[in-house]
């Protein structure tokens, strides 16, 4: 229980703590010891009504208590002195939501992205060091070595903890949405839990910027996704979207996703929101293709990404036959990518080309990186009679 | 803080095509002097202009050319005072170089201890 309110409260207690001492390191401390106090007082004392603010102002006063003792770090006291007399924080008087902030500062392009992802998921999401290296699948000294340097270039390169002007905040926005989508799909590919992070993140966002349709957007598309965990895999193995059982799909959590969309999609045709309309089609039964086509013509014209055009070709094949898509699936240069290989395999088989499309699964295969994605590969070469 | 914007460019690539061009070139990094963050620059000569020193059994070692052998070569720099990167990346944005090919390096410098 108090884990999950140190959980839902660590990324506005961090927020506020770096907004009051615009130091990361320093606010990271000061939050890590007045959730130790926390954790060692409310079993018995018992929750305060506001934990967030009391968890500010304990972090706040020790943080303070610690630097007027610290003669090495005195030069910060004059930092403290101006914000000292705001003596009115109390412990139940509201501190101001510093995520958004926080989130921008996190994933600034001034970082690396895996920075950018690492640091989102400490700061914002409120993840150890060692959770986040488990799910990146590197060492735990990697992983603090990363998130140490990145505080250092924060600090040390001027990078700011606000909210972009109007004119930057778009581009800035979409860095931040390709954070989270990217946490979203290391948590899609493997059981993480970062899917559940990456949702979380996305709602603090449509609540801190209610006035942008794009991540609401993307919280539809997530929520969407997400939807279908249950029945992506069989044990072990996957199942393809049009195979799964769609009784073991979260209807609820579609329902949710769907209202959330046609808000988002009325106000801006973005891609996130044009990928959550697909998703959204997707889970009727029968699809409607000819719309799902049509909605990647969009997506492709908007994004410029050939990988649009090859999930156009998916779309078109079931409106007009793997003849027509493998056509279009040809025009394509993305040899590199292993769903262009993958698709073609299925379009040749279908098209009764055992031999090519066995070739091509295999091209697929050197390409696979997850070993359920690699077992689903061996399993369509198996099926195909040799020639 | 301070920002020093270092300019990296292709010197065999011309910044204009025109003298006409050339000229208003070197008017604009001149006019980039009276940006209210900067505090200061130079503009280098050509890199083949350069010398190289370094320590070689305890002797100076002089020779010609520059540092690294690289297609872009370091051909000036800022100084500035800026809020933040953000701020510091606009003024870079303006550096003419930029609009032929050019790249700038954005470094913090170190504060003199007061």
């Amino acid at each position: 229980m108090i884990e999950q309110v140190f959980r839902d409260q660590w990324g506005r207690v961090l927020a506020s703590l770096i907004g009051y001492f615009g130091d990361f390191d320093l606010a990271e401390e000061a939050a890590a010891e007045a959730f130790a106090v926390a954790a060692r007082r409310w079993p018995s004392d018992g929750m305060p009504d506001n934990p967030a603010g009391w968890l500010v102002t304990t972090a706040r006063n020790r943080a303070i208590d610690r630097l007027r003792r610290d003669r090495v770090l005195a030069a910060k006291l004059h930092l403290l002195a101006v914000s000292e007399s705001d003596d009115t924080m109390r412990e139940t008087s509201g501190i101001p939501d510093e995520r958004l902030e926080l989130i921008f500062t996190c994933c600034h392009p001034a970082l690396a992205i895996e920075a950018q992802v690492a640091l989102t998921l400490r700061g914002v999401a409120g993840l150890t060091t060692e959770e986040i290296a488990r799910a990146f699948l590197v060492s735990g000294e990697t992983m603090k070595r990363r998130l140490t340097r990145a505080k250092t270039k924060i600090k040390t390169a001027g990078i700011p903890f606000k909210v972009p002007p109007a004119n930057l905040l778009g581009e800035r926005l979409n860095a931040v949405l390709a954070v989270i989508y990217l946490i979203f799909n290391e948590g899609y590919s493997r059981e993480t839990g970062l899917a559940a992070e990456a949702i979380g993140l996305d709602r603090v966002l449509v609540t801190l910027l209610p006035g942008e349709p794009e991540p609401q957007g993307l919280l539809a598309l997530m929520l969407l996704h997400d939807a279908r965990r249950n029945a992506r895999f069989d044990d072990e193995d996957l199942v393809l979207l049009k195979d799964q059982d769609r009784s073991r799909w979260d209807w609820e959590q579609i329902a949710e996703a769907t209202t959330i969309l046609d808000r988002a999609i009325s106000r801006a045709r973005r891609p996130y929101t044009l990928q959550a309309a697909i998703a959204a089609l997707y889970t009727e039964d029968p699809p409607d293709w000819l719309q799902i086509a049509a909605l990647y013509t969009e997506l492709a014209d908007l994004t410029g990404s050939p990988v649009m055009n090859l999930n156009r070709a998916v779309a078109v094949a079931e409106a007009d036959g793997p003849a027509v898509a493998l056509a279009l699936v040809d025009t394509l240069d993305l040899g590199d990518y292993q769903y262009w290989h993958s698709t073609r395999a299925e379009l040749l088989r279908r098209l009764g080309r055992d031999t090519e499309a066995a070739a091509a699964y295999r091209e697929a295969l050197a390409r696979a990186r997850t070993v359920p994605e690699r077992r689903f590969l061996e399993k369509q070469i198996a099926t195909l009679s040799p020639s | 803080m301070q920002y020093a914007l270092l300019i990296y460019r292709d010197e065999t690539v011309a910044q204009g095509e025109t003298e006409e061009e050339q000229a208003q070139v070197t008017r604009d990094y001149w006019a980039l002097r009276s940006e209210p963050e900067m505090i200061g620059g130079a503009g280098l000569h050509p890199v083949e202009t350069a010398t190289t020193v370094r320590s070689q059994d305890g002797q100076l070692l002089i020779t010609d050319g520059p540092f690294a052998d690289t297609k872009e070569v370091f051909a000036g720099f800022y100084l500035i005072e800026a809020d933040d990167i953000d701020r510091a990346a606009e003024v870079a944005g303006k550096i003419p170089a930029v609009r032929f090919g050019g790249v700038i390096e954005i470094r913090p410098v170190i504060e003199t201890p007061s």
